[in-house]
């Protein structure tokens, strides 16, 4: 019988030669990856009695939550954590300014195929897009690896998700992402390993890809995956940190659940307040009046999203009354779409740029909404209160309709504009 | 182990991290004390000011889905909360609560059973979780996770795992 990634991911750092769903495995992973709440995670850490951390190699640390600091407290926190930086000698350290954690690791070559990435963040099994084992944990779990270097994880059963056919005009990953939350619900993959197969997938972009895996935490996945293939190891062949040894899943893997999707029956979609599975075709919710229109984030700020936004905004005004904001996911993104010349589309438009970072996803700062107000965002999250307000609605799209919705200053489809 | 006692507190499906504990407050309310009176802030004001030591809540189905925030644990742990029965819970929320010690127990049958207000029992020795409507039962905890919970919580047990190396 053969294995699925995860079993046999999970199976080379316990030792093992093969592990079945619902093991208990103790491993040590590569990354361990966290952001602004390692402030927090100091303050385990010390209550555990911990001095120096097991391998300061393993750490990834990013300062992109509410960087830079909206507030003395926020400063004072990132204070604490470049101080335990510089004082444990951990060298993988990203301030503010080079952009979202889950972003930057990969552009920084520190997500690698066949590894394992743990990070208290719940969209770390973005990671996937290179081919790793990325699981998001708890504060704790954190500090206990700091301490400790291992950690205990369930061998999940896994969810294979084959996408075949064409994609249609308009139709990105995003909506893919929706359409299948929608379909599977907020807990239609909870605990499960995704799996995403089929040509769609092959022939998509990394950038595209890694929409799909950071969307899995939104169906309660554990870790998402795509397999590793040429795009991945171009990408990765100047930028890779170590020699990595890639973990493909056997074409006769035991899997829990299978989900085929034909990517030509599929259209723009939209996730509505305040649920992410809350997912409707955007035919049903065309006209609904918006006050913001939000870019970025790590689901979709790279350059490939800006570009779509861009090539909408390009010789348009935003609507009287309708404000956007546009914030790339990382640096190196933002000096590529300076060169491309979308950041002057943007602000010709109307729209505002902002230095990489989370900005207003979580509702720290750079643009939250008032009560009573209504956003489209390119996010991941729609929950009520995310961007600040519990009297606020966040409705999810795509890029391009996103940059339409701000033109017209209600939810568009991009090829409904004059 | 003692016996949890105390009123539900009940809630539906999809109950998500930001609603438990707001995401504006995760990096300005940072002394666990303080965390309670925002607990359920967005879905259930009269909660913070009502809820007992011992007070279980009962939930449907991947409570606690969302972020990987653990003060959506703390500030029910803090406050005095006995327990988390739910149909399904989202994985790192789980996580999170057995690294806290506070016991989460997956039984649909209870929460089905199981009205707003009423006053139920949990023995996690017998697992047995006892209600108006009768008895229903639990699957134990996995060895390794028993352990962590056994020591009072991840932190303990890894406050452990650090002296014995000394």
């Amino acid at each position: 019988m053969g294995q699925t990634f995860a079993e046999k991911v999970l199976a080379r750092p316990s030792g093992k030669r093969q592990v079945k769903p619902g093991d208990i495995v103790e491993i040590s992973p590569q990354i361990a990856l966290s952001h602004d709440n390692t402030a927090a995670i100091v303050g385990i850490f010390q209550r555990m009695g911990g001095k120096k951390v097991f391998n300061p190699q393993m750490h990834a640390i990013f300062l992109d939550h509410a960087a830079p600091a909206p507030t003395t407290k926020h400063a004072e926190n990132h204070r604490i954590i470049r101080d335990f930086v510089c004082e444990q000698g951990i060298p993988h350290f990203f301030d503010v300014g080079r952009g979202i954690c889950h972003q930057v690791l990969v552009e920084e070559g520190l997500a690698l195929p066949g590894e394992i990435v743990l990070g208290s963040d719940s969209h770390t099994p973005h990671a996937g897009v290179m081919g790793a084992f990325g699981a998001g944990i708890g504060r704790s779990e954190m500090a206990s690896i700091w301490a400790v270097g291992t950690l205990w994880l369930r061998v999940p059963e896994s969810l294979k998700i084959t996408v075949t056919g064409k994609m249609p005009a308009w139709v990105t990953p995003k909506d893919l992402a929706l359409k299948i939350i929608g379909d599977l619900g907020a807990d239609g993959a909870l605990y499960l390993s995704v799996e995403w197969h089929g040509n769609v997938i092959a022939d998509m972009s990394l950038s595209e890809r890694a929409t799909l895996t950071n969307m899995a935490a939104e169906m309660g996945a554990k870790n998402s995956y795509v397999s590793p293939d040429d795009k991945t190891l171009a990408y990765l062949s100047n930028r890779a940190r170590h020699d990595f040894e890639p973990v493909l899943p056997d074409s006769d893997a035991s899997y829990l659940q299978v989900l085929e999707i034909d990517a030509g029956s599929l259209e723009p979609m939209i996730a509505c307040p305040h649920t992410v599975d809350n997912v409707k075709p955007l035919s049903e919710v065309a006209g609904t009046k918006v006050d913001q229109a939000f870019l970025g984030t790590c689901t979709n700020g790279r350059l490939e999203d800006l570009a779509s936004a861009a090539e909408i905004l390009s010789g348009r005004k935003l609507s009287p009354g309708t404000r956007m904001i546009v914030i790339p996911a990382s640096s190196e993104i933002f000096q590529e779409a300076l060169r491309k010349g979308y950041v002057e589309d943007f602000l010709n438009a109307g729209a505002l740029v902002e230095s990489p970072g989370c900005g207003p996803c979580m509702g720290n700062h750079l643009g939250v909404p008032a009560p009573g107000e209504v956003t489209i965002s390119t996010a991941n999250r729609n929950f009520q209160g995310r961007m600040g307000t519990k009297e606020s609605e966040i409705y999810l799209a795509n890029p391009a309709v996103t940059a339409a919705s701000a033109v017209a200053g209600k939810i568009t489809h991009p090829n409904s504009l004059d | 182990m003692e016996i949890i006692r105390g009123r539900s507190w009940k809630y539906g499906d999809n109950v998500n991290t930001d609603v438990i504990f707001p995401g504006k407050y995760t990096y300005t309310v940072s002394e666990p004390t303080d965390m309670p009176a925002h607990a359920l802030e967005d879905l259930d004001p009269n909660f913070a000011r009502g809820v007992k030591p011992g007070d279980i809540i009962v939930a449907g189905k991947n409570w606690g889905c969302g972020s990987s925030r653990e003060q959506a644990v703390t500030c029910l742990k803090e406050g005095g909360l006995g327990a988390i029965i739910a149909e399904s819970f989202a994985r790192i929320y789980y996580r999170n609560c057995l690294n806290a010690a506070l016991p989460v127990l997956i039984c649909p049958e209870a929460v089905q059973a199981i009205h707003d207000g009423e006053q139920i029992e949990i023995d996690l020795d017998k697992g047995e979780i006892r209600t108006n409507k009768g008895i229903y039962t639990f699957n134990p905890l996995p060895e390794v996770v028993r352990e962590i919970f056994d020591a009072g919580g991840l932190i303990a047990h890894t406050k452990k795992r650090l002296e014995a190396l000394d």
